[in-house]
């Protein structure tokens, strides 16, 4: 699966898509991969807040359940509907159709330190 | 060569709602000399319950068929080793079985009066005295009812300590090898959580540590010996660059099984502590309870301890309620007490030196087998092991058999698995602890089938992948139970028209 250039992604493997003042956020196809068959996922409500660098959610899968860390800070607008009832569906396409949450940001320029594709692909080749 | 199993029919059994007839009856009352009431009549109708939907009718005899029936399909700690590891699943001595049954213990009521509880509060006293002994603290509260309990009161005492000096301050460290409870119990108390990682020997990291130990952190907890069975050696240092922030350390007493008349936590620094009576100290568990998470403290946390507690007064126990520094209570009434009293019986039948040998001969078994398996699996750290020892499945996975494939292949040997993929820092765990309690046979023979598996795994990989291979059940289809569980049965008519 391929890295979208226009995502920004985090060494805790998950992605973050600026779009001027909102990003969407959600887990890379290396971390579903190593996660396994995913069977439930936890999210923030909207209008809650999520800090850059702590747990905002997590994932479960038959092997573990895994938290998440937001890359950027800001208010939750919108939870992924979709992953309540189809959790698998972050199995399939984790860089499309089963993004986390979307939120408003606190900071636009908070992303501007995270990893580039190419970098984070160096990086999750080299771990 | 599979030693230990053979072959054997069981009953198959179908649920009990399956067997159900109706109009069955487990029971018959003579018939009535009064005349009938009707009870809706008379209590009101609020008062009286329906009839549970399509509750099974069967008779006494199929019940206690059913029941049995099911209870064959389990393994148990008396049909073997049961080597899953940090569970400490050893041999509980029956007699302290029979010293619970006590009739005065076992019928005593929380509501009894002090003077008539006497015996009772002494069984408390005096297992609180020992705690303290083996412990090296200053004073134990038996109150918790489980491990995690006890973890969740020892934390609440940092806290109420620390507001004492002016802040609760924000942060709990907890290793990345650590129990899962252990961040559970930090959120619980309302600290964020920072995990540390671990060095390449599967212990602290001395420089990471006294990096990120400031103002802000509350505490530690630290798991000794550690989830990968090893003693983290530098634990006075640990506790002195804790203390020198005026940060607390707080240690799970999980593996205790490894330290217990060898090493007490008090003598190397720590604050509080947990002690899961019912895995160290024999009280069969594994069946979801009942528990005790006896909590020892260091003195600066003494008055921090839940109330109600102990004190003599005219020669008599009576329970203190003026603790004007305590947490409160945690628990209803004084703990899991059956536990206790069997917590007790185990310590004073072994007395100091017999727990010492306890805890010898659990590090023994276990560095046996290591030694037997090592040339078979990969050891995950060098570092000496304790009571446990954890492998990795690089070698095994180069074939593409894993660790839970190891493990059910262990189910055909007649053996229960080992803990898998646990901890989470060891890639594909296999942590096996065998406890002091198995004899030279019963290790050979887990290694003997442990070492045919790892042959198994080189000759004919699809033989493990598709194990296990003789049980009623082979591999179930854990996706879609996690995804899609059905956690209430519907009888067959009901299910196809909710289909529909």
């Amino acid at each position: 699966m391929s890295y979208p250039e226009a995502y920004r992604y985090t060494k805790e493997h998950e992605w973050v898509h600026v779009d001027g003042d909102h990003a969407t956020i959600g887990i890379t196809d290396h971390a579903q991969h190593e996660l396994g068959d995913i069977v439930f996922v936890d999210l923030p409500k909207s209008g809650s807040k999520v800090t850059k660098g702590h747990t905002f959610g997590s994932v479960e899968s038959v092997k573990a359940v895994s938290d998440i860390y937001a890359p950027v800070s800001g208010e939750v607008v919108e939870p992924n509907p979709l992953l309540s009832k189809h959790p698998e569906k972050l199995n399939e396409d984790p860089h499309g159709e089963a993004w986390l949450i979307k939120v408003k940001l606190a900071s636009p320029s908070e992303a501007n330190d995270l990893l580039s594709a190419a970098d984070y692909q160096k990086y999750i080749g080299a771990e | 060569m599979i030693k230990k199993a053979i072959r054997h029919i069981v009953q198959a059994e179908p649920l009990l709602f399956e067997q159900s007839s109706p109009g069955k009856r487990g029971y018959q009352l003579p018939e009535l000399d009064v005349p009938v009431v009707d009870a809706a009549t008379v209590l009101g109708k609020g008062n009286v319950r329906d009839e549970i939907e399509d509750f099974p009718e069967v008779s006494e005899f199929e019940v206690l068929r059913h029941f049995t029936r099911l209870s064959t399909w389990n393994y148990a700690i008396d049909l073997g080793l049961y080597p899953l590891g940090s569970c400490t699943m050893k041999y509980n001595p029956r007699v302290n079985e029979l010293v619970a049954r006590t009739e005065g213990l076992a019928w005593a009521h929380p509501y009894q009066p002090e003077r008539l509880a006497q015996g009772a509060m002494e069984v408390v006293a005096a297992l609180e005295h020992a705690l303290v002994q083996i412990t090296g603290m200053d004073a134990v509260t038996l109150q918790p009812a489980a491990g995690a309990h006890g973890e969740f009161t020892g934390i609440l005492m940092i806290r109420a300590l620390l507001e004492t000096r002016g802040s609760a301050r924000k942060k709990i460290l907890v290793p990345d090898s650590a129990h899962g409870t252990n961040p559970a119990t930090a959120m619980m108390v309302g600290y964020t959580v920072e995990n540390i990682k671990s060095n390449d020997r599967g212990m602290i990291d001395l420089g990471l540590l006294e990096r990120v130990v400031n103002e802000d952190v509350a505490g530690l907890m630290i798991t000794n010996p550690n989830t990968v069975g090893v003693f983290e050696e530098n634990i006075k240092k640990i506790c002195q660059i804790l203390h020198d922030k005026g940060a607390l350390v707080y240690m799970d007493g999980a593996n205790m099984n490894a330290l217990v008349g060898v090493a007490r936590p008090g003598d190397f620094g720590i604050d509080v502590m947990h002690l899961n009576l019912h895995k160290t100290f024999s009280t069969p568990h594994g069946g979801g309870g009942p528990g005790s998470g006896a909590v020892a403290v260091a003195e600066v946390l003494t008055p921090f301890l839940p109330g109600p507690r102990l004190k003599r007064q005219a020669d008599q126990w009576a329970w203190n309620y003026d603790l004007p520094q305590s947490i409160g209570r945690v628990r209803a009434f004084y703990g899991n007490f059956g536990v206790l009293v069997r917590a007790l019986a185990y310590i004073m039948a072994h007395g100091g030196n017999g727990l010492r040998q306890a805890t010898l001969d659990a590090l023994l078994n276990a560095n046996y087998l290591r030694t037997l398996l090592e040339p078979y699996y990969q050891i995950a750290y060098n570092a000496p092991s304790m009571h446990e020892c954890v492998f990795s499945d690089d070698r095994q996975a180069k074939e593409g058999v894993r660790t839970g494939d190891i493990a059910k292949r262990l189910i055909d040997y007649g053996f229960h698995p080992y803990t898998v993929s646990f901890p989470l820092i060891v890639r594909g765990a296999l942590m096996i602890e065998p406890t002091e309690t198995e004899s030279k046979r019963e290790l050979d023979l887990f290694a003997d089938a442990m070492i045919s598996i790892a042959k198994e795994v080189e000759e004919n990989p699809e033989l493990v992948l598709k194990a296990p291979h003789s049980t009623r059940t082979s591999r179930v289809d854990e996706v879609t139970a996690a995804r899609k569980p059905i956690v209430r049965w519907q009888p067959p008519a009901r299910v196809s028209q909710a289909a529909d």
